[in-house]
């Protein structure tokens, strides 16, 4: 079995108000260090004994096409060793 | 007409827009459960509110692979009339028949109150009849409904002429204040390049009668039926 990871944040031109609230709970905490938040989502996913070539173009295939909405969002996939 | 109204897992103002085609408009309503492969004879569809599938992963992304919507985007495709309400209007979106994509709301809270629209087109299958400039008044409820385009695809759409309703002031003023969730442009709802799919936040089926506070709602089923009626 073959593991990955599958990463989805919002694009950078995007503004993300879930992180901005975030930066500022932090900032009243006294965390005036934290110059941003941005919030994501993190998949695990687990595959078939695939080559990993197939397998990166499978995870390409599904973080594009359901995990995330490329209108908003990039993904970066990580194939585990 | 006859009106199908999609059934999801989660879907929760499938009876409210049932009830205004069959009950206020007096036209004929059916169901169509989410499973289904093919539509029944209907002229016309609404993709209800609600939180289909619980909206997980994002808002309407798992309704989108739903067995039904592969009819949908064909019925769509002939033309046909097709309106998507708050979580419809998502689900349509994720399904690549409307532009845009949904924002949790800027100042993040779930929002629920009353809004007023204005009128933008009068040319879709859904606002014929009604005049641009004009103010209408019903609810939202939702909680990621800040319409996002990058700027040079909001120009696009709004020289395509894709705007169909913006958040006003009551009197129809442009206004951050009205502007609630933060949407890009003001954007409440838009239509697609054929002008017979539309979708909006705000929820006409809650407001088409007088007792629930406004009956402005009504006006969209009504320009509806004309549209059927004139094809």
């Amino acid at each position: 079995m073959r593991q990955a990871r599958v990463y989805v944040t919002l694009k950078k031109s995007v503004f993300d108000p879930q992180g901005k609230t975030i930066h500022e709970a932090l900032l009243s905490l006294g965390y005036a260090d934290v110059r941003g938040v941005r919030q994501g989502k993190f998949f695990e996913v687990e595959l078939g004994d695939l080559e990993p070539a197939r397998a990166e173009a499978l995870l390409g295939e599904i973080a594009q096409r359901v995990l995330s909405n490329p209108v908003i969002e990039s993904c970066r996939v990580e194939l585990l060793p | 007409m006859k009106v199908g109204v999609l059934v999801f897992p989660g879907s929760n103002c499938d009876h409210d827009a049932y009830h205004v085609v069959k009950h206020v408009l007096g036209q004929a309503a059916v169901f169509v459960w989410h499973r289904e492969t093919r539509l029944p004879a209907v002229d016309a569809l609404i993709v209800p509110g609600g939180f289909s599938y619980g909206d997980y992963l994002r808002t309407g992304a798992i309704a989108r692979f739903a067995p039904v919507m592969r009819a949908v985007v064909e019925f769509a495709g002939r033309g046909a009339p097709v309106l998507g309400i708050c979580n419809g209007f998502q689900i349509l979106q994720e399904a690549g028949l409307l532009p845009g994509a949904m924002l949790r709301n800027r100042h993040v809270q779930f929002l629920s109150q009353d809004v007023h629209l204005r009128v933008e087109r009068d040319d879709t299958a859904f606002t014929g009849g009604l005049r641009p400039g004009e103010v209408l008044t019903m609810p939202i409820a939702h909680g990621e409904g800040n319409f996002y385009l990058p700027e040079d695809e909001l120009d696009r759409l709004e020289q395509a002429g894709q705007v169909v309703f913006r958040y006003v002031s009551r009197d129809g003023r442009l206004d951050p204040q009205a502007n609630v969730n933060g949407s890009s442009r003001a954007i409440a709802g838009v239509c697609n390049a054929g002008r017979n799919v539309v979708g909006l936040m705000p929820h006409p089926e809650r407001a088409a009668e007088h007792e629930l506070g406004s009956a402005d709602g009504r006006r969209i089923f009504e320009a509806l039926a004309r549209a059927v009626l004139a094809a």
